[in-house]
């Protein structure tokens, strides 16, 4: 595929390269030097860092501005937008904010509901929703227009993406909730956290049926698991999350000490695994506050050294 | 129907603190429907009130009414004769019915006595849930007849977002997931393949959003 946009990452995937993206939350206060550490300890085994956006609606530094303290470090923004906080004036706003930073890259969130947060008495926007937001970006980028139809001077050159969740219910829609985003302009996909395998390669399957992978890149999204007790709540208590018993019985199987380090191994073999399934163009791994980590990882799975790039 | 629920009789009492010639007003539409405050709810709550106010030994004069509307100035009239007596009014209609009767009555104190909620049906008696906001704009005929603006946590247009599970809204798992209740009606009028037609940007000026609203008719003003 020809690239549309001077994303690093667009053009990784465009060269058939299997891609690596990862995430960092930004700090809960106007510190900057948590967000450059995490930046530093990943910056060489990656291609792309998502900075999230408020997740779990916990109010943090915002994602627009930890993104350019990356960019500003030499590494690849994937600005993460929800559309819980933002009507469309400053949603457009912010796109152009990011863009001329040279942020070349967005994911199109709707965002956790404000009941998970720090603000539960706070109200929400959902002016778009996400699907919604996709479109406002290409219509910007393409058409060169603002949604209320003034010309932009200047378009925001940014490779847009979305999240997808196979596990989510009912299951029936999952494909064509991707066919949604596929059709309202999407490029790339980052999945929710895989655990079942199964029912993964199951989507994928529906999703090659309908040919969808030719037309955006899918990266798997990974997250190791630190201990039995973060398998546990994952599974209980994450909604949309699905995680298999034998994923905490395979934790439980070994002591204590060694979670951590078989959590890990479970997230290489799953790439390991997704590696062989059609249509999967990379992978997302989401260290949660466990960056350093990250690189052993990509190593292990045989993702090290990446591509240049540039 | 709007549903309304109590207010906690504490915060009624607050706001009666200093008056002595109390009018509980009901209504006979909504509010009574859902036994927040018709005729039997004003007679309770001024009978907590007149407790209330002799536990305490203040000399305080407490009448009920109840209308037929408060939303209505011809039924509002019905107040003119004996308004006078009275220095506050706490009304037990929806927040409507509080502001219409204000407005009648320019200098008098109109309390509310209830908390207005929502525009909903009636599940089953003492279960009241939301069906509109009153955006303006209805799409109930592209969404399987479910509103996503009232029953979606996000009121996503193009839902369901990654959080539903078994049928069930992240935010809490006794709320029904609305584009799960939207999937399995258009599955049930075998109309599913809809679901993939991308639900255009909404225009929000016909909500809240564009300001105080009103519905003009001349067809039938007279």
């Amino acid at each position: 595929m020809t690239t549309k946009t001077p994303s690093k990452l667009e053009k990784i995937l465009s060269e058939g390269h299997l891609a690596v993206t990862s995430e960092c939350g930004p700090p809960r206060g106007s510190n900057p030097e948590h967000i450059i550490k995490k930046g530093e300890l990943i910056k060489d085994h990656v291609d792309a860092v998502n900075i999230t956006d408020n997740q779990t609606s916990m109010t943090r530094l915002c994602s627009l501005a930890a993104c350019i303290r990356l960019k500003l470090m030499g590494l690849e923004p994937v600005l993460q937008m929800v559309t819980r906080d933002r009507n469309r004036i400053a949603l457009q706003s912010d796109i152009l904010g990011a863009a001329s930073f040279d942020i070349n890259n967005i994911l199109c969130l709707s965002g956790d509901h404000q009941s998970f947060g720090d603000c539960p008495q706070g109200q929400n926007v959902h002016d778009i929703d996400s699907i919604q937001l996709i479109q406002a970006v290409r219509h910007m980028r393409d058409e060169g227009k603002f949604l209320g139809g003034d010309e932009l001077e200047g378009r925001p050159q940014m490779f847009v993406g979305a999240a997808a969740n196979p596990f989510a219910d009912p299951f029936e829609i999952r494909v064509p909730r991707l066919a949604k985003k596929v059709a309202a302009g999407v490029e790339f996909i980052q999945t929710q956290c895989i655990y079942n395998l199964d029912k993964f390669e199951e989507w994928m399957k529906g999703v090659r049926e309908r040919g969808l992978h030719k037309n955006c890149y899918i990266l798997a999204g990974l997250t190791p698991m630190k201990s039995v007790g973060m398998a546990k709540y994952m599974q209980k208590r994450v909604p949309g999350m699905d995680v298999p018993d034998e994923v905490i019985k395979r934790l439980q199987g070994v002591e204590k000490g060694k979670q951590a380090q078989e959590g890990i191994k479970i997230c290489i073999e799953s790439i390991q695994r997704l590696k062989e399934c059609e249509g999967v163009a990379g992978f997302h791994v989401m260290a949660i506050e466990w960056e350093e980590k990250v690189p052993e990882i990509v190593e292990a799975a045989g993702l090290y050294p990446r591509p240049n790039g540039n | 129907m709007i549903v309304a629920d109590k207010k906690p009789i504490e915060e009624i009492i607050e706001y009666l603190k200093d008056h002595k010639n109390i009018l509980v007003l009901g209504c006979n539409e909504c509010v009574t429907v859902c036994e927040a405050g018709g005729k039997k709810e004003v007679g309770v709550l001024a009978s907590a009130l007149r407790m209330y106010a002799s536990k305490e030994g203040k000399e305080v004069k407490i009448d009920e009414m109840t209308l037929e509307r408060q939303c209505d100035r011809e039924y509002l009239d019905e107040l003119r004769d004996s308004i006078d007596q009275y220095d506050a009014v706490v009304s037990l209609a929806c927040g409507v019915g509080v502001q219409f009767t204000a407005e009648q009555y320019h200098d008098k104190p109109v309390y509310p006595g209830v908390n207005t909620c929502f525009m909903g049906a009636t599940e089953e008696r003492g279960l009241w849930t939301e069906r509109c906001q009153g955006c303006g704009q209805c799409i109930l005929a592209t969404t399987g007849g479910i509103c996503p603006v009232a029953r979606c946590a996000k009121r996503l247009f193009n839902g369901p977002c990654g959080g539903s599970t078994t049928g069930r809204c992240e935010i809490n798992a006794e709320v029904d997931c609305a584009w799960h209740l939207i999937v399995d009606r258009l599955k049930a009028l075998d109309r599913l393949d809809e679901y993939e037609e991308l639900c255009p940007l909404k225009d929000w000026s016909t909500d809240r959003a564009g300001g105080p609203r009103k519905v003009v008719r001349e067809d039938v003003q007279q």
